[in-house]
């Protein structure tokens, strides 16, 4: 991330980094301070927006459009690395004629964002010896998630920016070790390293290296887990250190599901939301009190050390997993814990084939490191690479999956804020909470104006698919017709509005956008 | 690369170097008080002064470039007595209650004025007294002990962007702090505690570690931040097996630079809610049971289901708040023994 500072300039959509990636909007800020440039694409007011020296302001779900549009411009205007583009992709005439589509007139009218305005930004984008894309959950949580990072990535490589120190894609997770759960495997097509499931060969290898026979069929992912529990396929879950009632979105549906299962069994430090629904709870523990590794955004490898005792008979969530392996009958053993299994993930995934915990003792590492003797590798040219050349995907903007109506007239959009993480259940039991104690919905003066609300009123708030309580907090940081809520607090549990529509390709939920109408109610209607 | 003496050895160091630089990675320690790695070099405290040949006056070490053939004294008696007198300079006007002060044994104040042998100060006169604000959630401002160093001035404008702190009067009246003396809570801070952690002497303390015991008493384990995906290295301080408080540790991309989750948001992890036991529900009330109990009973469910509806009947879900090994292992669990490909985390999410 601190490459962000040798960057010319930083194309920034879909993130609001001071809040949800807070070191990572320092260095944005700083990078500004030290002249860079910065373009933000966001419907809200993020606090970057200050700091941009453009500002789109495009609608909800028309990322595609925006960007597409932008690719235009360089086209037209002659901006883009025709070298590079030579030799290094390939798709660019089918891709062009697409895009061709997108003038600016046309892109104004699908995104709201003045066709001057965006002309600048694609100049000032084109223009750069070296620039950045930073993106997070407001490109990846629409149907056309897949889509809106395929078309940054066309982006990235029409203008070379691809591979070089100072310039390139950077993809920003929410949690702490989504990186290293991914790779890990923990995913329904996926084996540790990003080995298909469906490839014979890695299934072979898997099923040699673990000594056992390996199901063959790629498995669900969350999305489709509910589904499939709410039909009775599913009739047994265990589920580790999650929240889906409060993370996932269309909350009933998933409550309903869970409560549909034979048997549930929950592993976490809380009684969350989720494991109140189970039949047995397994005490894990937090990561103060266990040692192992987490994976950074920037695929970094990093310690993570005991600092204190177990709390009560709670114990690391890995022992958990052994001893209940041993229950099942299997003779797994790991005496010397997760520096052993370390050792096992090294032997069968070639991208951490060089980690071990010696290796990390003063600093992390970054993957793909594929021998003990390889320092890591800090710009990744594969995640546009797969195939050798960068493929220019040809994507057309499409519309959400629920756009506002006459019955659902409000646009709603979901993220986070700075004080609070997740679902809650670690940051609202510290002292952050008392920094933002409660969720307080978003709502543009005019739209406020038009239902008779005062800052601080309470609000019902209704979806197709369910109905929350909150407070209000009337403010010019979205636009009119546009209300946004976070999913840090079980008072307001906004995933019960949120649509179960997902992407075809990553399976992502689109819990940025969805209709809701709202209406003011007492304050004593909400309860803590 | 230009060739430097430092007390008489020769050291060969890039161009673009400082003094202090050059010195540090050669393992020579200056003093200094107001420089900070990756903050603005503002020369202001002049601890760090040397003597360099040719040159009339002691140069800042801190703000000075190294240049082919320069000689530098970092000891001598010049310089010395130049850094004693800066120190009974701040001194004589700082609240010495060194002996419940939270940074004793820790301040890099009492350090050089033992390090040098200044015990006490010429300069008598009065003292600026400042109430101890303590109206935020998170640290005390004690500013009858700051010496204007500036770096939270600095690390607050520059690194976060708040730009909560400024210097306010002048000369003797001169203090560090939020505009208008502000509260914090009614500033554009955002709880980031990197000045907390800049502070060199006990100005700005956390409000966890007040009374809970001395800075040698208190471990510090450097680990990776629970929160967010940017994964900032950070040190837990723990004493007698509770963790106190958060230090900067400067091992990862972060630069020792963190936001309020990471400095402020690990209290969770003490909670009197954590759970403890293994627990099981019959007839919808949850019962505290032995672990071989817990794990039994588990391993008997599965199996009964497994009997009956096959690996297509489980369904697992993964974690993006537990560790690598731990993914690891449950991934495998769920392909290996529950012979199912059906294994999800919130990634997406
Ligand atoms: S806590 Fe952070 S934002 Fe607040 S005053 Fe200190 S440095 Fe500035
Ligand atoms: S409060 Fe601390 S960091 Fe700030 S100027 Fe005073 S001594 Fe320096
Ligand atoms: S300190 Fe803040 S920015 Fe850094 S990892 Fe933790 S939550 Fe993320
Ligand atoms: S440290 Fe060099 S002048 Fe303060």
């Amino acid at each position: 991330m601190n490459e962000l500072l040798n960057t010319e300039v930083i194309f920034l959509i879909g993130a609001n980094t001071t809040e949800a990636h807070p070191v990572t909007g320092y260095r944005i800020k700083q990078a500004v301070r030290n002249g860079r440039k910065l373009i933000v694409a966001d419907p809200r007011k993020i606090e970057l927006a200050k700091y941009a020296d453009i500002w789109l302001r495009q609608r909800p779900g028309t990322d595609i459009a925006l960007i597409n549009g932008l690719a235009h411009v360089i086209l037209r205007d002659d901006l883009w690395d025709r070298k590079f583009v030579a030799d290094r992709s390939e798709g660019f005439d089918e891709w062009r004629e697409i895009v061709e589509q997108y003038n600016p007139k046309r892109v104004e009218q699908i995104t709201g964002v003045k066709a001057e305005l965006l002309e600048e930004a694609a100049r000032m984008f084109g223009q750069a010896e070296r620039a950045s894309i930073v993106y997070a959950m407001g490109i990846t949580q629409h149907i056309s998630g897949t889509q809106n990072v395929l078309s940054l990535a066309n982006l990235a490589i029409l203008t070379g920016n691809v591979g070089k120190e100072g310039a390139g894609v950077y993809p920003l997770r929410g949690q702490n070790n989504v990186q290293g759960a991914c790779d890990m495997g923990g995913l329904p097509n996926y084996y540790p390293g990003y080995q298909l499931v469906e490839s014979e060969e890695s299934r072979e290898k898997f099923a040699k290296f673990w000594g056992v026979e390996l199901p063959e069929k790629v498995g669900l992912t969350v999305t489709d887990m509910m589904d499939a529990a709410y039909a009775g396929e599913i009739k047994a879950m265990y589920i580790m250190g999650e929240n889906p009632v409060l993370s996932d979105p269309d909350a009933n549906h998933v409550i309903e599901a869970l409560k549909n299962l034979d048997f549930l069994v929950v592993q976490d430090i809380f009684m969350t939301e989720t494991a109140e629904l189970a039949e047995v709870v397994l005490p894990g523990a937090s990561f103060a009190e266990k040692t192992g590794t987490f994976t950074n955004t920037e695929r970094r490898i990093q310690r993570v050390r005991q600092a204190i005792s177990l709390r009560g008979n709670s114990k690391p969530d890995s022992e958990i997993i052994v001893a209940l392996a041993n229950k099942m009958g299997h003779a797994w053993s790991y005496p010397r814990g997760p520096v052993e299994i370390m050792e096992e993930i090294a032997r069968c995934t070639p991208s951490y084939a060089g980690i071990s915990f010696d290796r990390l003792e003063t600093r992390g590492i970054q993957w793909p490191c594929p021998s003990p003797d390889h320092p890591g590798t800090p710009f990744l040219h594969k995640d546009t690479f797969t195939r050798g050349k960068g493929k220019f995907h040809a994507v057309h903007y499409m519309p959400a999956a629920e756009e506002p109506d006459e019955e659902y007239p409000l646009l709603l959009t979901t993220g986070r804020n700075l004080y609070q993480f997740h679902t809650g259940s670690m940051s609202r039991r510290s002292k952050l909470e008392r920094m933002r104690p409660e969720e307080l919905m978003m709502i543009h003066p005019n739209t406020a104006r038009e239902y008779k609300l005062k800052d601080k009123d309470y609000v019902q708030v209704e979806s197709r698919r369910g109905e929350v309580q909150t407070k209000i907090q009337v403010t010019d940081h979205i636009p009119p017709g546009m209300v946004f809520l976070t999913f840090h607090y079980k008072e307001t549990p906004t995933n019960r509005l949120t649509i179960n529509a997902t992407d075809p390709v990553s399976n992502i939920p689109e819990l940025k956008i969805c209709g809701v109408r709202i209406k003011k109610i007492k304050p004593s209607l909400i309860s803590k | 690369m230009v060739s430097i003496k430092i007390n008489g050895n020769l050291y060969n160091v890039p161009a673009d170097y400082t003094i202090l630089k050059a010195a540090e990675e050669n393992g020579i320690d200056i003093p200094t008080l107001c420089y900070e790695e990756g903050l603005t070099i503002t020369g202001a405290c002049r601890m760090c002064v040397v003597e360099v040949k040719g040159a009339r006056k002691l140069l800042a070490a801190c703000a000075t470039p190294v240049t082919d053939g320069m000689e530098v004294q970092t000891e001598s008696e010049r310089v010395v007595s130049a850094r004693r007198d800066i120190l009974r300079l701040l001194i004589a006007n700082h609240d010495l209650r060194c002996l419940t002060c939270e940074r004793n044994g820790d301040c890099r104040l009492q350090d050089y004025c033992y390090r040098y042998q200044v015990e006490d100060t010429p300069y008598k006169g009065a003292k600026k007294e400042y109430p101890i604000d303590t109206d935020n959630h998170f640290f005390i401002r004690d500013y009858s002990k700051c010496i204007k160093c500036g770096k939270c001035v600095l690390i607050c404008a520059e690194v976060n962007g708040a730009h909560v702190y400024d210097f306010m009067e002048r000369g003797f009246d001169t203090k560090v702090t939020s505009a208008f003396d502000d509260n914090l809570q009614e500033t554009t801070c955002t709880a980031c505690g990197m000045c907390v952690n800049v502070c060199p002497v006990g100005a700005l303390v956390e409000k966890s570690v007040l009374w809970q015991g001395r800075p040698w008493e208190v471990k510090k384990v450097t680990t990776t931040c629970g929160y967010c995906g940017v994964g900032c290295q950070l040190k837990l301080k723990v004493k007698d097996d509770r963790i106190i408080g958060v230090a900067a540790a400067k091992s990862g991309s972060n630069l020792g630079h963190l936001c309020a989750k990471g400095q402020f948001g690990w209290e969770y992890v003490q909670s009197n809610d954590r759970l403890t036991d293994p627990l099981i529900k019959r007839n919808g009330v949850f019962e505290k049971v032995s672990w071989d109990e817990a794990l039994t009973y588990v391993a008997n469910r599965l199996k009964a289901i497994w009997q009956e509806h096959g690996g297509q009947a489980f369904a697992g879900l993964t974690s993006a708040k537990c560790t690598n090994e731990e993914n690891y292992l449950f991934q495998k669990f769920m392909r290996t023994i529950l012979k199912t490909n059906n294994v999800d985390h919130c990634a997406r999410l």
